[in-house]
């Protein structure tokens, strides 16, 4: 079974050719890590799952890119509700400055849902799922900015598994913060997997090697090779792959 | 070597020090010169420099009211005993009545005898009441003056009459131009701030990139047209269709000036409040959009929520710039000194006034340190504007 | 299409008819004018000097005028904002000290133009004994448009990215030149385009010029910064509202604004220019 997948995917930032053929396929309840020197593309790859590289002007998009079977960058479908079905966390914790239950309940209310009761239990469930709850169960009216770094980065994964997404985007989420709050967010991914399908662009190998299924190396805006992770990191078919898990560029 | 370029360096230092002082200086001066002139029309008597009101000394009146002068004057008080005196009909005698109780012989070919005549003229008439000047008056006056109440700020401030030049006694209350600036800013606040608002909106948000970049310089540009232009513009165009629209005999309202004034706001409005707009981090609207909120969605939630400090701030500065406006509003206002009591009717504003009147004003009278005093209202209503942009914005720091 | 959607539909399609009313507006006002101004102009109404009681003949004096006090207010407001604006951005910390001249620089912005024409007067014309002249006129003018100047400077300085003056300083350059070798040339295009930009708004200001300088007519041009004016904006007043004869001077009163419109807009073309054109220089 495949939940997204990119078949032959071509992107242009104007005229620079930022994806080239790219295919990937996702399976459920997997990791996926993508990995890759800065400037490589895996962010700009991670983005088109939730059409956010829209954003920018001028640019241009080749080939196809579906998710639960559908291609999202059909005419006919609405962007703000293919956004719904696929959360993203991003790389600097982004809460908004509201309280810590408007935080998780925004999706809810921006999608029409407005009662109280369901959004007390959303909110409840969502900040357990990412396992802020016992912290901030007695001050959910307080300002999200009060929380601390990695407090902030969980509340904005509660805030994305609150409208209950199919696949989860991960934009370097780790990479902001130290490194406890890390390990908790690396253990929260590792939970989370049971439940959704993860994609996590990283910089950290470690990081990948320890929470990722797959991981997929990208390199000059090309996917160089794309495995399960153990063989990937023990036994890379490729050179560059190589040279890259071992250190020699990065 | 060394020592000498050191030296050189401090001595630049010093001279850009004192450059970057030139504009507190300035704010400085200002309020000492306004308030050097402006002051001078309170806490003095409301006639003009060397004239005097004077009685016979049997009068047991000692002091009156402007507005008393004024009734007396307008012979709506005929009697001392209105005013506190006994009953005696009053009896105005000021200068240009003195050819008429005596001969150019009578008063000698270089007025000598004048001083003499007008003690023989207030021993024999006990209701007399003289308004003259103080050098025509002899030694041995017969008479004592009368002490006329000064000008109070609150005279000042809340007086509905604005005759400036009147005999003998001028008026000098503002209440008129308050109302007048404060109708036509709220009519071009009324104008500009859904019309700047929505345009800030679509610069910020909703246009592309290359659109923007077309119409952003057109809005600069309207702030470039100087307010002469608009004045004129307003004159020929929109005073006449005010005046067929509404079926009025003049043209010239609050509502022709809150039209142009409106339009001159925009530019102020719309750039500022962009630039707030733009303040907002990326990276809080993709969170939005990524929860499936739409672009308006998260524009109304989380885009100016967060620069709503700003949006403010470029409102206030937006009235601030309407309220010092001159010479636009001072063409298409129609400069009626009354109360304007709706949109329709003439009306000036404070900026107008001091226009249109410094020119006419001899130098030092009352009424030149009246239109100074305008000027201190006028600035004080700035200082305030920019005490609260500064008190808006440091808010939205913390 | 759902709600949200619909909504975001209507009140993004008012936001852009409202911005083309906006852009409309301007349009309307800069057609008009020149419409109506064009057919006036001519070589003797540029060259020329006013008759028959400035329903005919030229606007020469005017311009000169105008001309005269842009010079003017320049000389003095261009060399003390570009200074003063360095001196807050380069040397100034964010101390109480930077704070209010920042604030007394912001109310002097906010300072109705009508207030400087007070204030001219009062001190000027008055106090220094200039006499209404272009002396007064253009100090006031400079007065007025000093904090334009010092914020295009400081905006200028700003954009300045900071490695240059720790790239500088560190080569063991003093802080004078850094700024004068490395700072200020990147900084300049964006200087030199505040100037022109406040050219164009010396040019229009009216109430800041009816007492200290402006001449309803005069029949000769200026000898002396001692000499009093005519200036543009104020010969477009004068037209318009307080003529000998309003409706015979009505083409001229359009030809007055037209050449006030251009002067604006070359300015700001100009500005345009000299910022692509400089730009690009210091990028090289």
């Amino acid at each position: 079974m495949i939940q997204a997948e990119a078949k032959n995917v071509n992107f242009y930032y104007g005229d620079f050719h930022a994806l080239k053929d790219i295919s990937m396929t996702f399976e459920p309840s997997s990791v996926t890590a993508l990995i890759g020197p800065s400037g490589c593309g895996k962010s700009t790859f991670l983005r088109l799952f939730n059409r956010m590289n829209e954003l920018i002007g001028n640019t241009r998009l080749e080939g196809l890119v579906t998710v639960d079977g559908k291609n999202i960058y059909d005419k006919d479908v609405q962007v703000d509700e293919i956004r719904k079905r696929i959360g993203m966390v991003f790389q600097k914790p982004n809460p908004f400055p509201k309280s810590i239950f408007e935080n998780v309940a925004y999706g809810l209310r921006v999608n029409g849902i407005n009662k109280k009761s369901i959004l007390d239990e959303v909110v409840e469930s969502s900040l357990k799922k990412a396992a802020l709850w016992e912290e901030v169960k007695d001050n959910l009216k307080k300002s999200a900015m009060a929380l601390s770094g990695g407090q902030q980065q969980r509340l904005c994964i509660a805030r994305a598994l609150a409208v209950e997404p199919h696949l989860l985007l991960m934009d370097e989420p780790a990479s902001a913060l130290d490194p406890i709050s890390t390990a908790k967010v690396e253990d929260l991914i590792f939970e989370l997997k049971k439940q959704y399908t993860i994609i996590i662009v990283t910089h950290n190998l470690q990081q990948a090697g320890r929470i990722s299924d797959y991981t997929g190396f990208f390199y000059l805006g090309s996917l160089i090779e794309h495995d399960k992770t153990q063989k990937m990191f023990l036994n890379p078919a490729d050179e560059r792959t190589q040279s890259y898990i071992t250190g020699r560029f990065g | 070597m060394k020592r000498f370029r050191r030296l050189f360096e401090k001595f630049i230092e010093g001279i850009l020090l004192s450059s970057s002082t030139i504009t507190s200086l300035t704010v400085i001066l200002i309020v000492l010169f306004l308030f050097r002139e402006g002051l001078g029309i309170f806490n003095r008597s409301p006639l003009e420099h060397n004239f005097i009101i004077a009685v016979s000394k049997q009068n047991p009146v000692q002091d009156l009211s402007s507005d008393q002068l004024k009734a007396i004057f307008n012979q709506d008080i005929t009697n001392w005993s209105q005013v506190g005196g006994k009953n005696d009909s009053i009896i105005l005698f000021t200068v240009n009545d003195i050819t008429n109780y005596f001969t150019e012989e009578e008063l000698g070919a270089s007025l000598e005898y004048l001083p003499q005549k007008l003690n023989e003229f207030i021993v024999s008439h006990p209701g007399a009441l003289m308004h003259i000047s103080d050098k025509n008056l002899p030694s041995d006056f017969q008479g004592h003056t009368i002490h006329v109440k000064n000008i109070s700020v609150k005279d000042f401030l809340f007086g509905k009459q604005w005759y400036p030049t009147s005999e003998p006694i001028p008026s000098f209350g503002i209440w008129p131009m308050i109302i007048g600036t404060f109708l036509v800013t709220l009519g071009a606040l009324l104008i500009a701030l859904p019309l700047g608002l929505a345009t800030a909106l679509f610069l910020a948000e909703v246009a592309d990139i290359r659109l923007r970049n077309i119409v952003k310089p057109l809005v600069e540009l309207l702030a470039g047209i100087p307010s002469v232009v608009y004045g004129f513009f307003g004159l020929i165009v929109i005073v006449p269709m005010v005046q067929s629209t509404f079926k009025l005999d003049v043209g010239e309202t609050v509502l022709a000036g809150s039209l142009v004034l409106g339009i001159m706001a925009l530019p102020t409005i719309v750039t500022i409040a962009e630039d707030a707009l733009r303040t907002t981090p990326r990276s809080l609207k993709e969170a939005s959009l990524a929860l499936g909120a739409t672009r308006w969605q998260t524009l109304r939630r989380v885009t100016i929520p967060y620069a709503k400090s700003g949006i403010s701030a470029a409102i206030i500065l937006g009235i601030g710039r309407a309220i010092g406006e001159t010479m636009a509003v001072l063409m298409v206002t129609g400069n009626a000194s009354n109360v304007p009591h709706s949109f329709l009717v003439p009306a000036r504003t404070l900026p107008a006034t001091i226009a249109a009147e410094l020119g006419e004003a001899p130098y030092g009278g009352l009424h030149f340190k009246a239109l100074f005093a305008l000027g201190i209202v006028l600035f004080l209503f700035t200082i305030m504007i920019n005490l609260t942009v500064a008190y808006v914005r440091n808010k939205e720091r913390k | 299409m759902t709600r949200k959607q619909l909504s975001q539909y209507i009140a993004f399609s008012s936001f852009t008819i409202i911005s083309l009313v906006v852009v409309g507006i301007l349009f309307v006002i800069l057609g008009f004018i020149i419409v109506r101004g064009a057919s006036v102009i001519s070589w003797e109404f540029i060259t020329g000097m006013p008759e028959e009681g400035m329903t005919k003949g030229g606007i020469l004096p005017a311009i000169v005028g105008t001309g005269c006090l842009i010079l003017g207010s320049m000389i003095f407001a261009f060399p003390v904002g570009v200074l003063s604006g360095i001196y807050m951005n380069e040397y100034l910390s964010d101390n109480w000290f930077r704070r209010f001249i920042d604030f007394m620089t912001n109310n002097l912005a906010g300072v109705p133009s009508i207030v400087f024409g007070l204030f001219g007067m009062a001190l000027f014309v008055n106090y220094l004994g200039f006499g209404d002249s272009i002396i007064a006129g253009s100090m006031t003018l400079g007065l007025l448009t000093l904090p334009v100047i010092i914020r295009t400077t400081e905006e200028a300085l700003k954009s300045v990215d900071d490695s240059l003056r720790t790239g500088s300083l560190a080569l063991g350059a003093t802080k004078l030149q850094t700024i004068r070798k490395v700072v200020l040339p990147v900084a300049f295009p964006n200087i030199i385009t505040g100037l022109i930009l406040s050219i164009g708004r010396v040019s229009g200001e009216t109430a800041p010029i009816l007492f200290t300088v402006a001449a309803y007519f005069l029949p000769n041009l200026p000898h002396s910064i001692y000499d009093q004016v005519m200036a543009l904006p104020y010969h477009l007043y004068v037209l318009a509202t307080s003529g000998t004869n309003m409706e015979e001077s009505r083409p001229m009163a359009y030809g007055t604004a037209f050449v006030l419109i251009v002067i604006v807009l070359l300015m700001n073309l100009l500005a345009n220019f000299l910022r692509k054109a400089l730009g690009k220089r210091v990028k090289m």
